[in-house]
């Protein structure tokens, strides 16, 4: 007791003084290496908003000199006199293959979440995670590569039964030839987003109590019937997040769509021929012929801007998703 | 106590009637194994009568065939509870192994394809010269330059990244720590390819610099930051507070308590954050694409001119379209899997090996 008061009677004054205080007393070590740190997370904030800024300002650049209507035109001549652009179909082929990789790729996810959090046994979970880990770290390109050069020839055959017994709907019509469509790009891109789906579900499903599940198994449930009322619906805001962040990436996906998909400014009503685009793809396969003369980077820029705003967007939710669950779950902790 | 002979009056007013058998049917353990091979069988069977040429239907076909006779055996033996649960399980698997067929047979056809073309002399000449229809030439060119932009983006945000974190774990409480941390994680959301259109309105048209490997690194320093800081502030937060607290308590002014406690506590997880930032930004072809430009000469010098880099040799090599170049392609891609696999692997054992120490 004496000690603890001896230091409270000696020195009174700095608890009151408050933050101006501790400021001045900072020492220079001190004031130097906070400057630093908060420098650079200062410095991160500039660099946002400069890309924000020079992508809008370079944007308006192309967007006053376009002759079309940036919305609606089905073209994209930005060099032609006078330039003529629009994002039509571009966003088209964007929404529709990050949908149906979102189709493709949520549901297989989540079963491979559950299989390494609650099917596999362990001697087959730890390895199988890890798999999974080391996958994720693919660079984008090696999917290109492969999805063009084997994916692309092995999936005529699944096309032409598509098109037998699902041609009839007139979104699976398919006339034959390479299988370079936004359907495949769909595909490519699901199988890029699983990792990162089934990474983040998984850890997710892995969080969920032990004592719901227990409990379920105590009144005789069977074990689907444990997943299905207690992993899930703790789960599900995580697995809706992990798929927004799976949507986020394939929405800006550049490579693996620019290899595997054979471009053209048309929107095609079947999935399953070739044609479409995408912002990123579109983006890498047209900044060659983009001469520095015209407005041919400009207008890249601007279609760009609304790749960022949309990935931030959907990045943006997700995270809000996370940051709720979050409180919820530190609540119940 | 009056409520346990309370509740012991029903039971032995009300004895259970036992009429069925207690023990459920149930299908032999081996069921499950004996449908798969029953079903990849017919699979393959159908596949053949039919005539259909794409290994992937027949896959899918067993795949269908399984999840159906496991569904319709059950209900019929064990009741439709344990059929549910049977599906459930049957669907878990095959979506494991849909996932699982894919992605190996991407790894296995780079090493297969790969390892045609990759030796010594692929790792160690440039495209300079070489005819691209026919074999030989290699990617030195393109290892030089990866090696030199990941390092230049490395050395611009690992720093920034680690003092960003150090910020919002040791200092940060208020407006400006929630801003970062809400922009860092928007930050790692952005595509690449809008990085790299960003460096390119910046640096290439607005201070109208030239397509350097430099303008490169700087796009991929600004993928980078965001991971950094996040592996980071998780390494950081797992440091224990009575080790900052006992530094302080000695004198130590709070920034040597950061160097010399608290950073050496976690160095390990940030080591092996950092590596895996540069393994992710190693792959990395649009910003690339859009700020080096490629090139199929040796290009030593990052501040000048075009370079290549491994992934853009990759999808450059792919886009001539002949086969000697697609064997280039794949070359290239099996030195990039292994270089990314090695700094993963690495990054990973440094995590195992430090993981003791770190406090926990």
């Amino acid at each position: 007791m004496s000690i603890d008061s001896a230091p409270d009677t000696a020195a009174p004054p700095p608890a009151p003084a408050g933050k101006a205080a501790t400021k001045q007393n900072l020492r220079p070590g001190d004031r130097v290496f906070l400057g630093l740190a908060r420098g650079s997370g200062i410095t991160l904030l500039v660099i946002m908003a400069a890309i924000a800024v020079f992508l809008t300002w370079q944007a308006t650049k192309a967007l006053t000199e376009n002759e079309g209507n940036f919305l609606t035109t089905f073209e994209w001549d930005p060099n032609a006199e006078p330039p003529v652009f629009g994002i039509a179909v571009l966003a088209f082929g964007t929404v529709v293959s990050s949908v149906i990789a979102m189709v493709l790729a949520v549901p297989i996810s989540i079963g491979i979440a559950l299989f390494i959090s609650h099917y596999a046994p362990r001697r087959v979970a730890t390895p199988m995670a890890y798999v999974v880990d080391l996958l994720a770290a693919v660079p984008s390109i090696v999917y290109g590569l492969w999805g063009a050069l084997f994916l692309v020839p092995h999936l005529t055959g699944l096309y032409e039964w598509m098109d037998a017994y699902l041609g009839w709907t007139g979104v699976f019509e398919y006339n034959g030839g390479a299988a370079r469509s936004l359907f495949t790009a769909g595909i490519l891109l699901a199988i890029m987003i699983l990792p990162v789906v089934t990474n983040v579900s998984r850890e997710v499903f892995k969080q969920s109590p032990k004592m719901h599940e227990e409990a379920a198994l105590a009144l005789g449930a069977t074990r689907w019937e444990v997943i299905r009322i207690s992993v899930l619906p703790f789960g599900r805001s995580g697995v809706i997040s992990a798929s927004m962040l799976g949507l986020g990436r394939a929405l800006g996906e550049t490579m693996a769509v620019a290899t595997v998909l054979s471009p053209s400014f048309m929107i095609e009503t079947s999935l399953l021929d070739p044609g479409g685009g995408t912002f990123a793809q579109n983006i890498a396969a047209s900044f060659k012929e983009a001469s520095p003369a015209g407005i041919g980077r400009e207008a890249l820029i601007a279609s760009g801007l609304v790749l960022f705003v949309i990935t931030l967007l959907v990045n943006g939710l997700a995270r809000l998703i996370i940051a709720r669950r979050k409180e919820y779950s530190g609540a119940n902790a | 106590m009056t409520d346990v002979t309370l509740d012991k009056s029903p039971v032995d007013e009300a004895p259970v009637p036992t009429t069925g058998p207690l023990r459920q049917p149930r299908l032999p353990n081996w069921a499950p194994y004996g449908i798969g091979a029953l079903s990849v069988a017919l699979g393959c069977g159908i596949g053949l009568v039919a005539g259909l040429e794409s290994r992937i239907q027949w896959g899918l076909i067993a795949a269908a065939l399984y999840v159906v006779v496991t569904f319709a055996l059950t209900t019929t033996v064990e009741g439709s509870r344990q059929a549910r649960d049977r599906l459930a399980t049957s669907l878990v698997w095959v979506s494991f192994l849909l996932a699982v067929v894919p992605l190996f047979s991407l790894i296995w056809e780079t090493v297969a394809r790969g390892s045609k073309v990759l030796d010594g002399t692929f790792v160690s000449h440039s495209m300079n010269g070489v005819i691209t229809l026919q074999p030989g030439g290699g990617a030195y060119h393109a290892l030089v330059g990866t090696l030199e932009q990941i390092g230049l983006a490395s050395l611009i945000a690992a720093p920034i990244g680690l003092l960003t974190a150090i910020y919002l774990v040791e200092y940060g409480t208020g407006k400006l720590s929630k801003a970062i941390t809400f922009f860092v994680d928007v930050m790692t959301g952005i595509p690449s390819i809008v990085a790299g259109l960003f460096v390119l309105a910046f640096w290439i048209i607005y201070l109208d610099m030239g397509y350097s490997g430099f303008a490169g690194a700087m796009s991929l320093a600004i993928l980078m930051m965001p991971i950094v800081v996040r592996s980071t502030e998780e390494m950081l937060k797992l440091v224990p507070n009575e080790l900052r607290e006992a530094s302080l308590a000695l004198g130590v002014p709070k920034w040597r308590t950061i160097l010399k406690v608290v950073l050496p506590t976690a160095i390990g997880g940030i080591t092996t954050g950092v590596m895996l930032a540069v393994a992710r930004i190693a792959g990395e072809t649009a910003p690339i694409l859009l700020l080096v430009f490629g090139s199929a000469s040796i290009n030593t010098n990052p501040f000048d001119g075009a370079q290549s880099s491994l992934p853009y040799y990759v999808y450059e090599q792919w886009k001539l379209g002949n086969e000697a170049s697609y064997d280039r392609a794949w070359g290239g891609a099996l030195l990039l899997i292994a270089f990314v696999m090695a700094l993963n692997l690495l990054a990973r054992g440094i995590a195992a090996w430090k993981a003791p120490k770190s406090g926990r």
